[in-house]
């Protein structure tokens, strides 16, 4: 049996969104019901997902669950960070899968604006490994700049082909109205703004955002009756990686990307080359780089050349984040892994508009939490 | 003196490998070792996943590293602030083991590159604190 996805939806992404975090995932959760032919009664189970850190509101799975109208049913909470939503897609997968519910939705939320920004450059604080590299002043920032300065040493990877993928992204931002930058950005601006961790400079670095995003899964049996377009879920992969950088192997890449790829691909029986979009994760300009390469969309260390040859665009070999990626679309941490799944499935539904790839058939989602900590991929097929 | 008093910032008040603070107060940075298997652990640990087995010694580093990559960070968490901006790496120690440590103050920014020779070293800081620190060789 297949599992499909039969919605998606999402809010738009907001540096501050002046509604309450039931009322954010209440606009993405409709926006997903309306062009499909489903009620919430007609949902089985739900799956809320958020980073618990930015929320006030304890166990919000129970809030958001009847806000929504999905009372009775069962409710879950699921968290990897950042990834937290794609998580909650690999759960419901599995919960069609084994048969235990038919149709599950999953709801992504981040209320970034939730808590102050002195809460926030706290719990930034607490992000690594608490014991043994908080207490020295550490967070994310510093390790994605880590990996790039590896990556420039070993490669020589470019501080110009990281501000390309910064770029790259603010040109399709521009082009979608639920984004949060809507202005395109220029290689000497990126090159010429302040440090924030070396060499990552203010425009390498994604922003936090509000916003909800909403997936919901189906057996094949009742995919075919919500919609005329499901999307299925060709393969799907998951792995992790230590919290600890003294004991990670791999500095110019991520190993859990790598792995949750290797799974995703063997799954859904196709090759990089096969695929026609992809949205990975840009949480760092560096970070759209290694998951090409860790992706085997081009080979280690010609991730930065592969955005430099305009090879990422609509038109190259493998378009990439063409709705404008974390970087410049929003990064609202536990909504974004549900936005990447929309924005593919969009594409292979022909429903992309100003950013469509033609022809699109195979997408493929990359979602990270931490510093490579979680690894999500998800291979989707028309 | 308890392991919350280790790093600029402590988190952590309790753990089975709070020596650590002692060692390093008598100037020793110290890894554990599995006695079962050999495995060398930095930073400590009390357990060895490898074999379940909790029967580990302590061992001296000699502090003699080799830097793999590093930062300066222009913006930092609460109580790091006046610090800025401040470089953290990651080292390779010659007994195999790697390290996260920021960097000495007197560390000459300008002459810093990958694969370069540094030393790991205890450092007190104000308030009764203590740390380690990666100087220059
Ligand atoms: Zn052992």
């Amino acid at each position: 049996m297949s599992v499909a996805i039969v919605g998606v939806g999402q809010t738009p992404f907001r540096r501050s969104c002046g509604s309450s975090i039931r009322e954010l995932c209440f606009e993405a959760f409709r926006d997903t019901l309306t062009d499909i032919d489903l009620v919430p009664k007609g949902i089985d189970a739900s799956i809320i997902c958020s980073a618990p850190e930015y929320d006030k509101q304890r166990s919000p799975a129970g809030l958001i669950s009847e806000y929504l109208g999905l009372n009775p049913q069962p409710t879950f909470y699921a968290e990897s960070i950042c990834s937290s939503s794609s998580t909650g897609v690999k759960v419901g997968y599995s919960f069609i899968k084994s048969k235990l519910h038919d149709v599950v939705a999953v709801i992504g939320f981040q209320k970034m604006s939730e808590i102050s920004s002195a809460e926030v450059q706290e719990r930034m604080g607490r992000g690594a490994d608490i014991q043994w590299e908080s207490p020295f002043g550490t967070m994310m920032p510093a390790g994605y700049a880590m990996f790039a300065r590896a990556h420039m040493q070993t490669y020589g990877t470019s501080e110009e082909q990281l501000a390309r993928v910064k770029v790259k992204s603010s040109k399709y931002s521009f082009l979608n109205p639920l984004a949060m930058y809507r202005r395109v950005v220029t290689l000497e601006e990126c090159l010429k703004a302040r440090v924030i961790a070396n060499p990552l400079k203010m425009f390498d670095c994604c922003a936090n955002a509000d916003g909800a995003s909403c997936v919901i899964l189906a057996s094949e049996e009742k995919a075919r009756k919500i919609t005329d377009t499901p999307i299925w879920v060709a393969g799907i992969g998951a792995a992790s990686d230590t919290l600890s950088t003294t004991a990670r192997t791999n500095l110019t890449g991520l190993t859990c990307a790598v792995e949750a790829g290797r799974q995703a691909y063997r799954m859904a029986r196709i090759k990089p080359e096969d695929v026609d979009v992809a949205e990975v994760h840009d949480c760092f300009t560096i970070a759209e780089i290694m998951a090409c390469e860790n992706l085997g969309f081009c080979k280690p260390g010609e991730g930065g050349k592969l955005v430099e040859d305009s090879q990422t665009y609509i038109g190259g070999k493998i378009p990439v984040n063409v709705d404008g990626g974390l970087l410049s679309k929003g990064h609202p941490i536990g909504a974004t892994g549900g936005s990447q799944i929309r924005t593919i499935v969009l594409q292979l539904q022909g429903q992309a508009g100003k950013t469509q790839v033609d022809g699109a058939e195979i997408g493929l989602v990359h979602n990270i939490g931490g510093i490579g900590l979680y690894g999500n991929v998800t291979i989707l097929r028309r | 003196m308890s392991f919350s008093s280790f790093g600029k910032i402590g988190y952590v008040s309790e753990t089975k490998v709070e020596d650590f603070v002692r060692f390093l107060e008598k100037g020793k940075i110290m890894a554990t070792k599995c006695r079962r298997c050999g495995k060398l652990y930095f930073p400590p640990r009390a357990d060895c996943p490898d074999d379940l087995s909790s029967d580990v010694t302590w061992q001296e580093l000699s502090g003699h590293c080799k830097l793999l990559t590093f930062t300066t960070v222009y913006f930092a968490p609460t109580g790091f602030q006046d610090d800025l901006p401040y470089s953290l790496a990651l080292v390779q120690c010659e007994e195999g083991v790697k390290v996260f440590a920021p960097f000495s103050k007197d560390v000459d920014e300008g002459k810093v590159h990958i694969g370069m020779n540094l030393r790991l070293a205890p450092k007190k800081l104000p308030n009764r604190r203590i740390t380690y620190e990666l100087k220059q060789t």
